[in-house]
């Protein structure tokens, strides 16, 4: 019985983490996926921040300019945009995943010197 | 005695043209490659790329005006760089950082002086043409809160060695008038409307008109009678529509003025809206394939052309002046950023950036004619523009 309970519990815990995998996985863009949002972060968002993310219209998005700035907060801010201003959300065109990874590739520091 | 004399003019001519064939410069224009920081010098004639010229530092927004000699091409980089390139030893001549962060400029109507607007620090400065020396430096108006002062757009010549300019941040317009010298009188428009976007002047250099992105609708001032201040036009053109999301700020500095029509895009729409350009009343909305970044008339008026912000970067349409027809859906590949016709029409030039490419078309058969490589291409400006007022 005892044995019998830890299989269970032991296919149990497998299966979770075989479940967790593929939620693992969409987390993180694939690579074809990484490249093309690295693009866009370049020539798109790069129309108004700069190609050098130093700004232009929209403000710097160096490292340094967003240093101490919270990731949740940079995540609301390109999801839903900010009114009043030139920012438009890009909740229309990208996903979650697709918003924190843009956000983190920031947060490193982008484009990389 | 003539003739040895004669034979030696044709030898040191000979001499000159195999250093440098003697050519003009009146079919040249520059392609911005705006991720390497370099510029293509191009021809029209042969449809045929010259030369690369390399080290202009950010060009990302690059914009481009001539000398009134079409020598000389003035590019405004986005690091605050203006550079003097010349097209015909196809070198840069000269090259000055002028302010951290610019958006582009003007040639005076005489050809002496050149303005740029900048974003950081906020304002517009004045060189000599020439020397690039600063002429005159104009502090725009700083923000509520001091922090810095209010970003420029739309810098636009006006007859009379005058410049008129708008204040995105705080909702002016500002006319510097040099004629009296290099110290110029600075006319003050205010409330023009939320958050002036960009600017286009009428061929003919009467009508200045801002678009707004704060707001559905265009400030327009009459530089005849500037007296009588701002007017509002096309006000609420996108009432009880949805805005969409604008994923990139559409231009007015083409020539969207068709003789008596006027085509201009609507923000967060897609649509182009049509004025009568003398009554300034909306006529028209067409609807095309995406929000519309330039809308640029063929130099005969018939034709309007069209390029689209992102996602919807790799179509362009055609529409018919005279019916307001689309008559032409394009898709000459991905990322169309801008288009320029030759000065009488016969081509049309435009940039894939990530087809890494330059494309010519004709115009009139809608055929494509040409590709021509080239890194993420961007804006492309003929030499023709030294003499047209307001581009």
């Amino acid at each position: 019985m005892i044995q019998s309970r830890q299989v269970v519990s032991r296919l149990g815990l497998a299966l979770a983490s075989f479940l967790l995998i593929p939620v693992a996985l969409a987390a993180v863009p694939t690579a074809e996926r990484q490249a093309k949002l690295d693009h866009l972060l370049l020539q798109d968002c790069g129309s108004c921040h700069g190609l050098r993310m130093t700004g232009g219209l929209g403000p710097a998005l160096t490292r340094e300019a967003l240093a101490g700035k919270p990731r949740d907060s940079l995540i609301a801010t390109v999801t839903h945009g900010r009114p009043g201003t030139a920012m438009p959300g890009w909740n229309a065109l990208l996903d979650e995943q697709d918003i924190a990874y843009l956000v983190d590739r920031l947060l490193e520091g982008y484009p990389k010197p | 005695m003539i003739r040895p004399f004669l034979l030696l003019a044709a030898a040191g001519l000979l001499a000159a043209c195999a250093q440098q064939p003697l050519r003009g410069t009146g079919d040249l224009g520059v392609v911005v490659e705006r991720a390497t920081g370099s510029l293509q010098i191009i021809e029209s004639s042969n449809q045929s790329q010259l030369a690369r010229i390399e080290g202009l530092g950010d060009l990302s927004h690059a914009s481009v005006v001539f000398s009134r000699d079409q020598r000389y091409a003035y590019v405004f980089g986005r690091d605050g760089g203006l550079t003097k390139v010349d097209l015909l030893r196809q070198r840069i001549d000269r090259r000055v950082i002028q302010g951290g962060n610019s958006i582009g400029g003007a040639i005076s109507q005489d050809g002496t002086l050149i303005a740029v607007g900048n974003y950081e620090p906020g304002g517009v400065k004045v060189f000599d043409a020439k020397t690039l020396e600063l002429v005159a430096d104009i502090p725009a108006t700083p923000l509520a809160d001091g922090s810095r002062n209010s970003r420029v757009v739309g810098v636009i010549d006006v007859p009379g060695r005058r410049f008129i300019y708008s204040l995105f941040d705080t909702d002016e317009t500002w006319l510097l008038d040099f004629s009296q010298g290099n110290e110029p009188q600075i006319t003050r428009f205010e409330g023009i409307g939320r958050q002036p976007y960009d600017a286009l002047l009428t061929p003919e250099g009467r009508y200045y008109i801002a678009g707004l992105f704060g707001e559905d609708g265009m400030a327009k001032i009459d530089l005849w009678h500037p007296e009588r201040g701002v007017e509002r036009i096309l006000d609420g053109y996108g009432r009880g529509q949805q805005k969409l999301p604008v994923y990139k700020m559409p231009h007015l500095e083409g020539w969207t003025v068709a003789g008596n029509q006027t085509f201009v895009p609507a923000v967060g729409q897609h649509r182009v809206l049509v004025m009568d350009s003398e009554k300034w009343q909306q006529t028209d909305a067409i609807d095309v394939a995406g929000q519309p970044i330039f809308v640029m008339a063929r130099p005969d008026a018939r034709q309007i052309w069209v390029n689209f912000a992102h996602p919807d970067n790799g179509k362009v349409q055609v529409i018919d002046s005279e019916t307001h027809e689309v008559i032409a859906d394009l898709e000459p590949g991905p990322a169309v950023l801008h288009m320029e016709f030759t000065a009488r029409g016969d081509q049309l030039w435009l940039s894939v950036r990530d087809g890494e490419e330059i494309q010519v078309w004709d115009p009139y058969t809608l055929k494509l004619l040409k590709r021509l490589p080239a890194q993420s291409p961007s804006g492309i400006f003929f030499s023709s523009r030294a003499h047209e007022t307001g581009l």
